[in-house]
């Protein structure tokens, strides 16, 4: 790069360069953002086998493929690879390290080495993990004690792994706050900011303030498991509800890590293809940041069952409802914007609908778990699998791939077929609802989670639902291969195909190393659809 | 401060100095935030077995050498002093005493480690280990965690010191000489804390 005057390398695309090497030593965060991209996804697709093995052992009672321990493993890998690897990481080290600085007209984030160094961190936790597949663990995502103590499988790499993985989180997480702070375009005020800068930043807050306590949970766990220290063990004097708390009070937050960024997506992405400015855009803001909030207080909602008093139960349940409100913000100002729209049904559009319909479900589904009396009976019931999957599946990887069909032509420069993004559209929405809509009957019906075999009453609903992840696996692949395909065979992309206002769209596809050739004057909030030629 | 649209184009990156100054301080004080937050947990974690053992605190704190530990505490608040005069001194415009104080803050944090090891070997002799029991189970990781923490802010002023000699810092620019102070403050900070919760407590 030396060799080239500035002015070169301000308008050379940033895929230009080749060669592994270039790529893991270049500190451009759209770079980094694309080696993010392909990680998790890497990832995603290795945890996704797993769980269509998973069905596979479900789709009728007695053994199907594996025996008992080779399923607790199975689910195992499957929760922490798609949480640790894929979904916390996700969308903020993905999406948000290739927007951020584009979004608010800044030229990098404000470390691009430690922006670098965060990926190398992500690289060396995913190892360890990988190491620990030697003797893997048994114990479930949430490495609940005394059990994790005493099974003999590796649970040490593991969360030595998720540890490390840690460190990566919390410097990306400060990374961008450091960015949006003062890394902003002139002209680019609070108020203006695109509504994904408004929700990376409430994740970054997040991830720096929720990942230290995750960090020492597992510490205290491997302290636990290498010296007996005892803090969670009942035997000399500890008590194991003790790391459930400290377990929850990240991992709550963490939901939201995961959750918030994808909500982001879905307030750019409506208004471009409704043809209106945002509604409630400060609405939609602050809501992000109430989320972060509130999120800190009510991890023990994953604890009602686990021995706690009836006063402080009752105020865990109360305070999980409100978190209710600023979600449903979200959806009614997300509804308001499509209300009377010009709407284009094209397959990121198709994505954020089924965000905002599939979303609803699992958040309300949350508010019945968070209720006492329904939550005696629902915990630890596939009613919470269902839960859990229609907010991550049905609420992050919608808006993951919302996000995917809508950035491709300005991360890639190409376009994809649109016609097979929506034939895979349809089947990821029908597969995803056959697989986990009959899960909420199943835990109602008192089917416990984290079984690998069930009584034969429940046969034909597990059978629908291992039809279903078929269904959604061939969506999924079919996706896969037709942005692949793009990628070689499709037709150069415009510099803004869907005529979004925003600043990403205003430099080329892909836009080159230093983003823009001057750092724009902004004058006004990007969401100005509806009017004039926009 | 010309805005952002004069840049300079240093390996790729290009900030205005002034922005790069409030940047780095301002991340150094969320990733203290973020320390805080993981000795939190410790913090935690002692507060609730204390109030659950009181005696079990009471009776074997008994065993921990206050002495030492005073002294420890000496050593570390005197290692913070040196750490502000350093960067006074570079403030005026004198790396030459800037190398100096960062020189003497290390080995205060080397004389803190050397003291801490006669500490821990003297339990070791005494068969107190992590897991002995929850109270020196929390003394041990909790010191232990510190001392990591003292090691890795000895790295960070090493790091300095070779730039300082290297000529790198002038009035004109120390920020990272300043951020890494900070950093020691804290380290010297969350110690003021251990030190009266595990070897003072009435
Ligand atoms: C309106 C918002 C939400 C509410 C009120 C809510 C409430 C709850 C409650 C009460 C539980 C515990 C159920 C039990 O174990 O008995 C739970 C579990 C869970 N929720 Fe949510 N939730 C909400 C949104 C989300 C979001 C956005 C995510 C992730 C993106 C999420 C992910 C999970 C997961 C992974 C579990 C299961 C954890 C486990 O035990 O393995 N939730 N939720
Ligand atoms: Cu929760």
């Amino acid at each position: 790069m030396a060799n080239h005057t500035i002015a070169e390398t301000i308008t050379i695309p940033y895929l230009e360069e080749k060669g592994l090497l270039s790529w893991l030593t270049s500190t451009d965060h759209k770079r980094i953002s694309i080696m993010y991209l392909l990680s998790i996804s890497t990832f995603f697709v290795l945890a996704g086998i797993s769980a269509l093995l998973l069905r596979f052992e479900l789709l009728m009672p007695g053994k199907t493929i594996v025996d008992a321990h080779t399923y607790n493993v199975l689910f195992t890998f499957h929760g922490a690879v798609m949480v640790f690897l894929f979904i916390v990481p996700g969308l903020a080290a993905s999406f948000g390290n290739f927007l951020i600085p584009l979004m608010i007209g800044a030229r990098d984030v404000a470390f691009p080495r430690l922006n670098l160094m965060s990926y190398w961190i992500y690289l060396l936790g995913a190892l360890i993990i990988l190491i620990s597949l030697s003797k893997p663990a048994d114990t479930g995502w949430t490495f609940y004690t005394p059990y994790s103590i005493r099974t003999g499988t590796d649970v040490i790499l593991l969360t030595f792994g998720i540890f490390v993985l840690g460190f990566s989180s919390i410097l990306t997480g400060l990374n961008f706050i450091v960015t949006i702070h003062k890394l902003r375009a002139p002209g680019m005020t609070w108020h203006r900011l695109p509504l994904f800068i408004w929700a990376s930043y409430a994740t970054a807050i997040l991830q720096v303030l929720a990942t230290p306590v995750i960090a020492i949970s597992l510490l205290l766990l491997i302290a636990e498991r290498v010296f007996g220290i005892g803090f969670f063990d009942p035997a000399k004097g500890g008590d194991p509800i003790l790391f459930q708390h400290f377990f929850w009070f990240y991992s709550h937050p963490a939901v939201y890590i995961m959750i918030i960024p994808a909500m982001g997506v879905i307030s750019e992405v409506i208004p471009v293809f409704s043809r209106k400015p945002i509604f409630g855009y400060k609405a939609i803001a602050y809501s992000s940041l109430a989320i972060a909030l509130i999120s800190f207080f009510v991890w023990a909602h994953h604890m009602f069952v686990s021995g706690m008093s009836e006063v402080a139960a009752t105020i865990f349940s109360f305070l999980t409802f409100l978190v209710a409100i600023p979600t449903a913000i979200k959806v009614f100002n997300w509804t308001a914007t499509l209300y009377k729209g010009s709407i284009d049904l094209k397959s990121p559009m198709l994505y954020a609908l089924s965000f905002i319909f599939l979303f609803t479900i699992g958040g309300l589904t949350g508010v019945f778990l968070g209720a006492l009396a329904a939550d005696v009976h629902l915990h630890d019931t596939y009613f919470v699998v269902a839960h859990m999957h229609y907010v991550m599946i049905g609420g992050t990887i919608m808006g993951f791939f919302a996000a995917l069909h809508f950035w491709y032509p300005k991360m890639t420069g190409k376009m994809f077929n649109e016609k097979v993004a929506k034939i895979a559209w349809a089947f990821v929405f029908i597969g995803f609802n056959v697989t986990f809509f009959p899960q909420f009957i199943l835990g109602t019906q008192g089917m416990p989670r984290r079984y690998a075999d069930y009584p034969p009453q429940f046969h034909s609903l597990n059978e629908l639902s291992s039809i279903g992840s078929w269904i959604l696996g061939i969506g999924m692949f079919v996706m896969a291969i037709n942005l692949l395909r793009g990628l070689f065979n499709g037709e150069k992309a415009p510099q803004n195909p869907f005529n979004s206002l925003s600043l990403e769209w205003q430099v080329p596809s892909p836009p080159p190393h230093e983003n823009f050739e001057e750092i724009p004057h902004v004058t006004d909030w990007t969401y100005g659809y509806g009017k004039k030629s926009a | 401060m010309e805005g952002v649209e004069k840049i300079e184009h240093v390996h790729g990156h290009h900030v205005d100095p002034v922005v790069e100054y409030q940047s780095l301080k301002f991340g150094m004080w969320l990733f203290i935030a973020t320390e805080l937050l993981l000795f939190g947990g410790l913090f935690a974690a002692y507060t609730i077995f204390r109030a659950k053992f009181p005696e079990m605190f009471a009776e074997q704190h008994l065993e921990l050498n206050k002495t030492l530990g005073a002294l420890n505490t000496a050593v570390l608040i005197l290692s913070s002093l040196t750490m502000a005069l350093g960067v006074t001194s570079i403030q005026r415009g004198k790396p030459k005493r800037l190398a100096l104080f960062l020189l003497l803050t290390i080995l205060l944090g080397l004389a803190f480690g050397v003291n801490k090891y006669f500490e821990y070997s003297a339990k070791f002799h005494h068969h107190i280990y992590p897991g002995t029991s929850i109270f020196f189970s929390l003394y041990f990781t909790m010191t232990g965690l510190h001392m990591l923490h003292v090691f890795a802010g000895m790295a960070l002023l090493t790091t300095m010191l070779v730039l300082t000699l290297r000529g790198r810092f002038s009035d004109k620019y120390y920020t990272p000489v300043e951020v890494s102070g900070l950093y020691w403050h804290l380290v010297d900070l969350i110690w003021i804390y251990l030190f009266p919760l595990l070897y003072l407590i009435a």
